[in-house]
């Protein structure tokens, strides 16, 4: 049985005020608030973008000064690059499960703002003394992020889409390559849906744990209207980090989404 | 161990609860899930012809036990759900299936394709605030609840099931209307219309401003819909509205419901909550002395 079968945990909403915004790269920012509870690398919070939308956001930091990154693409994420330090926001959560690590080397497989899902947890593998690989990648130079804390927590390899950084191409090709290569106990994913199904294919033709953050619509966040449904799995409840082995059965993983009103869309 | 199964409109049930619709019910997965965790049958999200995509986020507020939702009715079309719900068969389930529409004309061509598609029964959602010239929900008019009930009637052979609003002066003349209709059994009630306010915000959370309250809260405005219609009425009527237990079920059976439909329980007790809430019936009525549910389906009046 997923985590669904038992009770889910009540969560509410927090008004908050921006702290803190940083630019990260062009479209990017990332917006730090405090809020009175405690969350774990992997984790999601709901961010209501007053009169805009609400939206899950990966947090980017956890700790006392917490945040997530959103690279402005839609509506809301477009409005919420307009707020400034001190207005407000809502934030429903932590939300989702998150990274757990064991063995010694873990390899980190980052594309686009993928990263934001991940960095909280490259820093908290390093700070328990794994051995961190980072494949960092983007579709240009200019989208890389936070490769320097990555930098900070272990070794880093970049890739671009267009070649002005690092390797030329996707960061799952680099990835399979470094794994051909090195010998690694754990792999984590994030980034586009197709980028992460090559990743663990990859990962798990070699036979190494792998574990992807996936993205699916969300409503309530809380397992009960069936808006982010992946295979049998909810994302805002039994995910959003779900293990390779279940998202290589799952009919759903790299091949489609469900849109706002639930219908089926292809991913190309 | 007492006889759970039970027999309303035409349709038996393994057991009486039912999941409500409009939770864990998008895809055919996961309504075969809720049957198997123990629902004695599960009632689809609310279904029209084409797309919709809903109103936009927030469409929640979480309230405690309780919740207030807004989510603006999103769904597939039927020629999309179709597969959904033919999964779900596939699987086992008993299927309920949750119809609304802009006028009778749209309420009959989604009835016809559940019903084709082998539904138990359809439920019609007719606090679909929408409906064509009317100005009000459908539910709100006894002129439009019996008039479609009827149009959906002639149109499918499965049993008929309007599912009545609480937010009129008196339900009982709704379940009337429904019943003159040809309904074969009344589910009451919807969720009462509500609000919630963020004080630092200073404005109402929902993106749509009002929303529906469901939970605990709801109980006793359910179990005094369901005390009225069992009065007023012929035909079975199906509780709804904050049940969350064994004993909550027992109190709706008592005012005079054959079933109950279960749904937002299943965010504090989880998808357990139906095997949870049999299993609670079933000690109560051992306790007391009562072999099937029958026997206290509207004791509370005699």
């Amino acid at each position: 049985m997923s985590a669904r079968s038992s009770a889910s945990p009540t969560s509410k909403l927090h008004v908050v005020e921006i702290e803190e915004i940083a630019r990260e790269v062009h479209h990017t920012k990332t917006f730090r608030f405090k809020a009175p509870f405690t969350a774990k690398p992997g984790q999601f919070v709901m961010i209501w973008i007053p009169r805009h939308d609400e939206v899950p956001m990966a947090l980017s930091y956890v700790g006392g000064l917490k945040g997530f990154t959103s690279h402005a693409q839609g509506d809301a994420t477009n409005a919420l690059a307009r707020f400034r330090v001190g207005d407000r926001i809502g934030i429903r959560g932590p939300m989702g499960n998150s990274f757990e690590f064991k063995g010694r080397r873990v390899l980190f497989v980052a594309g686009g703002t993928g990263m934001a899902s991940l960095v909280a947890g490259i820093e908290a593998a390093a700070k328990r003394g794994k051995e961190v690989v980072t494949v960092l990648g983007a579709k240009t130079k200019h989208e890389l992020i936070f490769a320097k804390r990555a930098e900070k927590a272990g070794e880093v390899h970049l890739s671009t889409d267009d070649g002005t950084e690092g390797f030329h191409g996707f960061a799952s090709e680099l990835a399979v390559r470094i794994m051909g290569t090195h010998k690694f106990d754990q792999v984590f994913t994030c980034g586009p849906e197709l980028m992460m199904k090559k990743t663990v294919d990859a990962a798990r033709r070699r036979k190494i744990p792998i574990f992807a953050s996936v993205e699916r619509f969300m409503k309530c966040g809380i397992g009960i209207c069936d808006a982010c449904s992946l295979g049998d799995k909810l994302v805002c409840v039994d995910g959003p980090v779900f293990d390779g082995a279940y998202l290589s059965k799952c009919e759903d993983f790299g091949r489609f989404r469900r849109d706002q009103s639930g219908r089926k869309t292809f991913l190309k | 161990m007492a006889n759970l199964a039970v027999k309303v409109a035409g349709l038996r049930l393994r057991n009486p609860t039912i999941l409500a619709s409009g939770l864990l019910d998008e895809t055919g997965g996961s309504l075969a899930r809720v049957y198997k965790s123990g629902a004695g049958a599960v009632v689809t999200k609310s279904i029209c012809l084409e797309p919709r995509l809903g109103y936009k986020n927030p469409t929640i507020v979480e309230l405690g036990s309780n919740m207030i939702n807004a989510m603006g009715l999103p769904n597939p079309g039927i020629e999309n759900y179709l597969g959904e719900v033919k999964r779900a068969i596939r699987a086992g389930a008993a299927v309920i299936g949750s119809v609304f529409g802009k006028d009778e004309k749209e309420y009959t061509a989604v009835a016809r394709r559940f019903a084709s598609s082998g539904v138990k029964a359809v439920e019609l959602n007719l606090s679909c605030p929408h409906a064509r010239g009317l100005g009000l929900e459908i539910a709100q008019s006894e002129a439009a609840v019996e008039g479609f009930t009827r149009a959906v009637k002639k149109a499918v052979r499965v049993p008929v099931m309007p599912k009545l609003s609480p937010n009129v002066s008196n339900i009982a003349a709704l379940g009337k209307a429904a019943q003159r209709g040809g309904a074969d059994a009344v589910v009451a009630v919807n969720t009462l219309k509500a609000m919630a306010i963020s004080p630092e915000l200073r404005m109402p959370i929902l993106s749509n401003r009002y929303g529906g309250l469901s939970g605990s809260a709801l109980k006793p405005v359910g179990l005094r819909c369901v005390y009225d219609l069992y009065e007023a009425l012929d035909i079975p009527v199906i509780g709804v509205g904050g049940v969350t237990t064994g004993r909550d079920a027992i109190e709706y059976f008592m005012a005079g419901a054959s079933a109950v439909e279960i749904g937002t329980a299943i965010r504090t007790r989880g998808l357990d909550v139906f095997h949870l809430v049999f299993h609670e019936i079933d000690d109560f009525m051992e306790q007391e002395g009562f072999s099937n549910v029958r026997e206290i389906v509207g004791i509370a009046h005699e």
